[in-house]
């Protein structure tokens, strides 16, 4: 077992000191934008990525993806307590954890989310420890062709299975690509898209537009919104989490099939919204009294919960293995590492052994150390939210100016992310997807540039798009997931499929 | 539905009424939206012609990837602009009302102003004036609270970046007089 080697090596890196006290940290402030209204992962992890530049890769990352497992958590929090729903991925918790907290049962429901949140992700962790080095082991033969199809795959999956109208993930998508090539083209040298300005010729850094599209249009949602609250306090008692975890063994069956999903959804960009509702759809269908959910059901608690855990750490499986991510945070993860000139991909995992497996020892400590973090403060961040929101606002912005500055030291920047910060307001409300945008951003010149070697290679060619199996039927499975909406139709006059319902 | 148990109350005085009437429809900003993003779909592709969108001999020339993602863009934007003016069903909703529209300017043009001010006054001066002037006069929260708060937040920002971490941020003739 190499890989076992290796993580406990991992975990030898991250065994000191300053690093727990980092994740920590990191936790802390996670939960802390996962509670806040107007802000959750994303835009977390956007905001806090200056705070990191400092330090070096692996403490950095492993306050970064902390951040992100306390913003997973926290939206349970608000889910449960206030039926708000931090993110998207925790409405459905709030279908049957709200009732619990309506009857009494808050700490009973919270138990069960953070722990279900904690086996979701343990199990998509196991996954990435054993699967994420084969997949990059294998993937260290491809060549620019391959690459290029795996990010058509990518591309084309998010047109194909997208719940958005299919045009506007391809407005989302070409757009992303086309301002990832503003700036000096790397192979030529030469200037594009920069219209003489020479504030474009640095290109438009994919973290400035994240900082815009996630945090300023978020804060300026967030003011539509009535923002009153109402909800309970809760304090978790150790009785109340054992006699939940003596049951636990009770619903393996649900966390067991929300596992599953989650980790299948977030490996495929699906993401973990719709495996959320696919848990709890399935867990509704599979109990014996259908009724009973939505009432305050531990059950309904436990399987979205799981799903969508597993489904955001499952995410970060192919951006390790092949530098896709699987998810918008994912991407912005991937946008850290790119600052600390890390290139996630299957030469990660040869020439940043020490980085890569301290990041995956990390994901196994930093759910431990949550989960334990999580039951014992809820009653302190749930009392966050007693902070009015006029004061949280800006405060949040100051932090996105500062994220953004910070990048590349340029004013210019500033606007860049205000300009972005109007247009993801707008987008989001006409419902042109975000993460699509995302994901061509951070990948637009890669995937440029693996098309534009393999056309090199092949003298222009675009057969060599099929030129071996592999090759060939990457770009294939690609095509038909571009057309998957007509072939679905076709097919599913046939057969009858499962659905995730609307929320 | 028992609520006794119900403890922590936020309450949102300024809240937009949920009656007021609507600026416009999402019809009509969809249609704006794809207009603009077709116009720049144009500017773009004809940028990119011009850089040259052809093959040399070395293989596709600068342009080439982008302008064909401009002509992707252009045309899904196109599509979007009829699918906006011959649908019905999503045309009708709102895309913003008035007293929404009114707190969300609440919001944008103090944003824009610090943005302004950190231009001239450096990023610690700005945001104390910004984390302020909100709390008091959008929040409508006691003048101590609003500066006391906004005192320790910039104090704390300038000691976490510029001092522990080495962040330096764009900085104003206070900055300056007190010799940083």
């Amino acid at each position: 077992m190499e890989a076992f080697g290796l993580l406990l090596h991992g975990f030898a890196v991250l065994l000191t000191w300053k690093t727990l006290l980092l994740m920590m940290v990191g936790l802390v402030l996670g939960i802390f934008v996962g509670v806040l209204p107007g802000l959750g992962g994303p835009n977390g992890v956007a905001i806090l990525l200056p705070l990191t530049f400092t330090m070096d890769p692996t403490s950095a990352i492993v306050m970064l993806s902390c951040i992100y497992w306390g913003a997973l958590f926290g939206g349970a929090i608000t889910s449960i307590l206030f039926n708000i729903p931090g993110e998207a991925w925790s409405v459905a918790t709030t279908f049957d954890g709200y009732p619990m907290a309506q009857q009494g049962r808050a700490a009973e429901a919270l138990t069960a989310a953070f722990t279900s949140s904690f086996i979701g992700s343990l199990v998509a962790v196991l996954l990435i420890t054993f699967l994420a080095p084969m997949i990059s082991s294998f993937a260290l033969k491809f060549g620019p062709p391959e690459f290029f199809a795996v990010y058509l795959l990518t591309f084309c999956s998010f047109v194909g299975l997208g719940r958005e109208a299919k045009h506007k993930t391809v407005i989302s998508m070409s757009l992303g690509l086309l301002l990832a090539g503003v700036g000096m083209d790397t192979v030529s040298g030469q200037l594009r898209m920069t219209f003489g300005s020479a504030e474009l010729l640095r290109g438009i850094n994919f973290l400035v537009a994240v900082i815009g599209l996630f945090g300023i249009s978020e804060i300026l949602l967030t003011m539509e919104e009535r923002l009153a609250l109402r909800g309970h306090a809760a304090g978790i008692s150790l009785r109340v989490v054992l006699s939940v975890w003596k049951d636990l063994p009770k619903y393996w069956a649900t966390l067991a099939r929300s596992s599953f999903i989650g980790c299948w959804l977030g490996i495929t960009p699906g993401g973990a919204i719709a495996a959320s509702f696919m848990g709890y759809n399935l867990a509704k269908r599979f109990a014996k009294d259908q009724d009973s959910f939505g009432k305050g059901r531990i059950e309904g608690v436990f399987a979205p919960e799981t799903a969508a855990h597993a489904s955001g750490t499952a995410a970060l499986l192919p951006m390790l293995a092949l530098g896709i991510p699987g998810s918008g945070t994912a991407a912005i993860l991937l946008g850290g590492l790119m600052v600390w000139g890390l290139n996630p991909g299957p030469l990660l995992f040869v020439e940043h052994k020490d980085f890569v497996w301290g990041l995956i020892a990390s994901m196994y400590l930093g759910n431990v150390v949550g989960l334990v973090l999580v039951l014992t403060t809820v009653p302190i961040f749930a009392s966050i939210l007693r902070v009015p929101f006029a004061a949280v606002a800006p405060m949040i912005v100051v932090s996105c100016a500062i994220g953004a500055y910070a990048i590349q030291n340029a004013m210019f920047d500033i606007w860049l992310m205000l300009g972005f910060g109007v247009v993801g307001y707008v987008f989001k409300k006409i419902g042109i997807p975000l993460a699509p945008f995302t994901l061509a951003l951070v990948l637009g010149n890669r995937a440029e540039d693996a098309f534009r070697l393999s056309m090199i290679g092949s003298g222009g060619d675009m057969k060599v798009f099929w030129s071996n199996g592999l090759v060939g039927s990457i770009t294939t499975l690609a095509i038909i997931l571009l057309f998957w909406p007509l072939i679905d139709k076709a097919l599913s006059g046939a057969t009858r499929r499962l659905r995730p319902a609307k929320a | 539905m028992s609520n006794t148990d119900i403890e922590i109350v936020v309450d949102d005085p300024t809240a937009p009424e949920a009656n007021s009437p609507a600026v416009t429809s999402n019809g009509v900003v969809d249609a704006v939206v794809s207009l603009v993003l077709l116009a720049l779909a144009v500017t773009l592709g004809w940028d990119n012609w011009r850089t040259g969108a052809a093959w040399d001999a070395t293989g596709p020339e600068p342009g080439y990837f982008p302008f064909y993602l401009s002509v992707i863009l252009g045309g899904a934007s196109l599509y979007g602009l009829f699918a906006a003016v011959f649908s019905r069903r999503e045309a009708s909703e709102t895309f913003v009302t008035q007293a929404q529209l009114r707190r969300v300017m609440a919001v944008f043009v103090p944003t824009v102003l610090f943005c302004l001010a950190m231009q001239l006054l450096g990023l610690y001066v700005a945001s104390f004036l910004l984390i302020s002037g909100f709390m008091r006069f959008v929040g409508k929260i006691a003048a101590w609270k609003s500066l006391l708060t906004a005192f320790i937040f910039t104090a704390a920002m300038f000691v976490t970046f510029d001092i522990a971490f080495d962040v330096i941020m764009p900085k104003g003739p206070l900055e300056a007089a007190l010799g940083y």
